[in-house]
């Protein structure tokens, strides 16, 4: 009596930590990562985009893969919560910005030459 | 008798909590895996941002549209995205219960590493024969220790991958080695991530 609930408990759970991610959902991340690589190769290198717009291209789509993999690949999405993980991620890539963006900011008005 | 049932039932909650327990180690273990990976990312954080802010400061030196071959390094970014999928179903095989699967995936993942690896190692000597070494530039100290700092930690998840192998096919698939496939496999796929912007930032926007 005491031993069935403890097994469903613990079936149950396998079955919820199976669930994270399926072929499908791997696949879809795959296709959706080589197309976001071959647009920006098509477009830049072919220089049907230049300059800024280029520029752009290339960092949106790159940025885009990087959603594809966290949700995919890395599923985020499907952490319960609180959602630590996320929070993490969010602190990390509020001080990278500031690391990167910061740095390009107070070189671009350090120009000596 | 009524005593004893108690003890039964103690026994077997503490039993039951003492596998939750253990489930809530490896998940903890796993959350603080991804810390690490998020204070990873602020380190090449800093090294994107020194390259970014040195990359036009080539003292003479060749520049990245004179330097770069994109075909080798197309090459590598598909070989890299293909090795982070089939990481991917590495995990999935696990998951099914599937050891052999499990090893397979995890071995054509290494060898996709591998040869990621050996495409940069030649670059990186070829360039090195031309002339363009860390020494030549600033633009080329950025360069180097940003791609050389990403090709370490491919090199060190294929020494983690291959030791893992060898541990899943002396102890099976537990909790502990799912984990640690679990962990390898965000690694992995935090790897490719980095290899995205090194390709955007460094390669694309140098040739374009």
């Amino acid at each position: 009596m005491a031993q069935h609930p403890t097994g469903h408990s613990h079936d149950a759970h396998g079955d919820s930590h199976e669930s994270h991610g399926s072929l499908k959902s791997y696949v879809i991340g795959f296709v959706l990562s080589l197309v976001l690589t071959i647009i920006p190769l098509v477009a830049v290198l072919n220089d049907i985009v230049e300059g800024t717009a280029a520029r752009v291209v290339l960092l949106v789509t790159a940025v885009l893969q990087f959603v594809v993999q966290l949700f995919f690949f890395m599923h985020l999405r499907e952490e319960k919560k609180p959602r630590w993980n996320l929070m993490a991620l969010i602190l990390g890539l509020v001080i990278v910005l500031t690391i990167v963006i910061g740095s390009i900011w107070i070189m671009t008005y350090n120009a000596v030459a | 008798m009524a005593n004893q049932g108690n003890h039964a039932v103690a026994g077997a909650h503490g039993h039951d909590h003492g596998h939750g327990g253990h489930h809530d180690l490896e998940a903890l273990r796993q959350m603080g895996f991804w810390l690490f990976l998020i204070t990873d990312c602020i380190l090449f954080g800093t090294l994107f941002a020194t390259y970014i802010v040195l990359h036009n400061n080539t003292a003479g030196g060749p520049t990245a549209s004179e330097l770069f071959e994109m075909p080798g390094v197309i090459a590598e970014t598909f070989i890299l995205l293909t090795s982070s999928f089939t990481s991917g179903l590495a995990v999935l095989c696990m998951n099914r219960g599937s050891r052999k699967g499990l090893i397979g995936w995890l071995i054509v993942t290494a060898i996709l590493g591998a040869s990621f690896i050996g495409l940069e190692v030649s670059e990186f000597i070829k360039m090195v024969d031309e002339g363009a070494k860390i020494s030549t530039s600033a633009f080329l100290s950025g360069f180097f220790t940003l791609v050389g700092t990403h090709g370490l930690h491919v090199s060190v998840g294929l020494c983690w991958m291959v030791a893992l192998m060898i541990q899943l096919g002396k102890r099976g698939i537990t909790s502990v080695t799912k984990r640690k496939v679990n962990v390898i496999s965000l690694y992995w796929h935090f790897l490719d991530v980095v290899w995205i912007f090194v390709f955007t930032i460094v390669y694309m926007m140098g040739v374009m």
